[in-house]
């Protein structure tokens, strides 16, 4: 990254944003570890760029999707944080009430249309919103945000078929971040070129740098325009990496440090963190200074605890509304 | 026309089949966000006349025939019903809807409470029971016990045309995900069926015929083979009471309960497995709820547990009649 030819505000909010989840996902781990939340989060640490240069191109109305990992696309895409923080802790301010924990989470009024954790599940339910535009001649669009491993679930060619068959608006998005919960890429896919598989739709495909928050956006913004010119889906494989394990501070087994990852690989990416890229794209420009940088860090930070302690403080869902919500009235 | 009677007379009658074709066709006349989608839509080889004259009326885009694709395709459709879409996702045998599990039991039918409320699938999965005629094992089967399993899913089985017409509203209505079944068998079934919108309330059964003398409980297409062992019992002074429980999912215990404690005694029949199944619910809530009222214990009559042969001897002695229920009739009655 070298000069910009984006406004310092944009740039900003798009780093603020990296940094929001960042330290979203980061002041889990105590509490985590600690017993106080027990349902299984799976960390977006180290994969912000991809939720946040992705959002920016969308419109506000634009609907999305989300797997089991998708505090960063629930936050990036709009989602308000004291609710989420909420659902994390089990109470009834949560954003699913306290009914669905991290791996269940939604905003409406966002355009955020549901995160689930069965792998690859809710990318049908994007087709079919996908769908709903198209017939309602709404010129809008669905981004679905799924995992590496999800490539390899059956849907996903079902998918590529029946959008292209349709020409449907709908974007891809593939986080490939190298492992399918505690597979390395190379054993769970015959293919490690994830882009190529929609190609053979005839869907617009391409791999870009998922740490690269400025390239996010940019491929993002030119795929929206292919599927609005084309009238027709479009795929980009990102390439990330998450720094936390698959679910929790570690892989496999929280809090024990049982990483199956090489300490040289971690090294490597660490290196390229897209937070900390970022912020030095920012104090080159100028943009950014490093008590600036101090100053977001506790604003953020505040406004995290914050809703931690409205979440501590919240009522949990009362027993006797157990089968609330069963059947809508 | 077994339902026919004096006041019928004079009135329009018209077939299962197409009782479920006019359903469609004013919902989607009435309401722009009601849509077809699934496998064979275009094809009466595999939706009989039920869809006839929708594609010509509504076009392809509100008529979807869909790649054999049945995982996409109904999530598809649940998708859509969560954007203001009334989507009606078609499976010309049910047997194929095993590929479309996910969407239906792990998104749709939770889709409400997992989100505290906040969301809903809005959607009727129509899927065909096609059996018969020497198809074996995987496009015969009755699988509604999979769906009745399942918080947040409504089933409902409509037995006559009036009610597959009353019941396809009634779905479309629901703003929950409904299966909705319906057996080929009783396709060419006709009773009276009234040109306006009308709908019938899921979750409600119905007393086809009162009697003292023994419940029998009949679901889908055992209501037709229940009536005609009715009429024969008759002759031989056993007053059957018949129910017709049209929606598998809520179950209409009290009226069953209404009805078993006239005449203690029951007989649940469903031309499905027993093990395991709606009948095996029905039999445990009576037995418990009732068991003073009973003067037999309950009995089933449903298709031996397994899968459904070919050769026509064997399917001789897989499905069940009128006959049948005669003779269990009579079993429960010798009950000392």
């Amino acid at each position: 990254m070298t000069k910009s030819k984006y406004s310092k505000s944009f740039l900003l909010k798009l780093y603020q944003q990296m940094l929001e989840i960042r330290l979203f996902e980061e002041s889990l781990i105590e509490p985590i570890l600690s017993g106080e939340i027990k349902t299984p989060c799976h960390l977006y640490t180290g994969e912000e760029a991809v939720a946040v240069g992705v959002c920016a191109a969308l419109n506000k109305k634009d609907y999305a999707f989300g797997n089991h990992r998708s505090h960063g696309h629930y936050l990036a895409k709009g989602g308000d944080l004291k609710a989420l923080m909420s659902e994390i802790f089990g109470k009834s301010t949560g954003c699913s009430r306290g009914r669905g924990g991290s791996m269940h989470i939604i905003d409406k009024k966002a355009g955020f249309l549901g995160a689930t954790p069965i792998i690859a599940g809710t990318v049908p339910l994007a087709v079919g919103t996908a769908l709903a535009l198209k017939i309602k001649k709404k010129n809008r669009l669905t981004v679905t945000f799924f995992g590496d491993g999800a490539t390899a679930e059956g849907v996903i060619s079902e998918a590529f078929n029946f959008s292209a068959l349709h020409k449907l608006p709908i974007l891809f998005i593939c986080e490939n971040n190298l492992y399918a919960t505690h597979m390395p890429i190379t054993e769970s896919l015959a293919n490690p070129k994830i882009y190529l598989q929609p190609k053979t739709y005839g869907i617009k495909s391409v791999r870009a740098d998922g740490n690269d928050v400025i390239k996010v956006f940019e491929t993002a913004k030119k795929m929206i325009t292919q599927i609005k010119k084309h009238k027709g889906p479009a795929f980009i494989e990102f390439l990330t990496y998450r720094m936390r394990g698959h679910v929790g501070p570690d892989d496999n087994i929280q809090g024990t440090h049982t990483d199956i990852r090489k300490s040289r690989e971690i090294e490597v990416w660490k290196k390229r963190d897209p937070i900390k890229k970022m912020e030095k794209f920012l104090i080159k420009n100028k943009f950014l200074d490093q008590s600036k940088i101090k100053k977001n860090y506790q604003k953020i930070n505040k406004k995290i605890e914050q809703a931690k302690t409205f979440s501590r403080h919240s009522p949990y869902p009362k027993k006797n509304e157990l089968l609330k919500y069963v059947f809508k009235k | 026309m077994f339902l026919k009677n004096k006041k019928q007379i004079n009135k329009r009658f018209l077939s299962y089949s197409l009782a479920i074709n006019e359903a469609v066709y004013q919902m989607m006349s009435k309401n722009k966000s009601v849509f077809v989608i699934g496998q064979g839509v275009k094809s009466p080889w595999y939706v009989g006349n039920t869809c006839r004259d929708l594609l010509k009326k509504f076009g392809p885009k509100m008529v979807m025939d869909t790649p054999i694709s049945e995982n996409v395709t109904t999530g598809v459709g649940i998708g859509a019903g969560m954007v203001n879409m009334k989507p009606i996702v078609i499976f010309p045998r049910m047997d194929f809807m095993m590929y479309a599990l996910d969407p239906i039991i792990n998104e749709a039918a939770n889709w409400h409470y997992m989100f505290g409320g906040k969301a809903n699938a809005d959607v009727v999965i129509r899927a065909i029971i096609n059996r018969g005629g020497e198809q074996g094992a995987q496009h015969s089967q009755a699988l509604q016990s999979l769906f009745t399993h399942i918080p947040g899913l409504k089933v409902v089985m409509p037995a006559t045309a009036y009610d597959a017409k009353g019941l396809m509203i009634s779905a479309i209505r629901d703003p929950n995900p409904v299966i909705y079944i319906d057996d080929r068998w009783l396709y060419d079934v006709k009773d009276h069926v009234p040109q306006k919108i009308y709908s019938v309330p899921i979750g409600k059964g119905a007393i086809r015929k009162i009697g003292k003398d023994i419940t029998i409980v009949a679901i889908s297409y055992m209501v037709k083979e229940a009536l005609i062992a009715a009429a024969e019992l008759r002759k031989q002074k056993i007053d059957a009471e018949i129910i017709d429980l049209r929606s598998a999912w809520p179950i209409d215990i009290p009226l069953i309960i209404k009805s078993v404690k006239k005449t203690g005694r029951l007989l649940i029949t469903e031309a499905a497995w027993s093990s395991g199944s709606i009948s095996s619910e029905i039999n445990s809530q009576i037995a418990r709820q009732s068991f003073k009222y009973l003067k037999a214990p309950i009995e089933r009559l449903c298709l031996p547990d397994c899968p459904a042969p070919v050769s026509k001897i064997l399917e001789q002695a897989y499905y069940l009649t009128s006959k049948d229920v005669i003779k269990k009739v009579k079993n429960i009655l010798n009950y000392v």
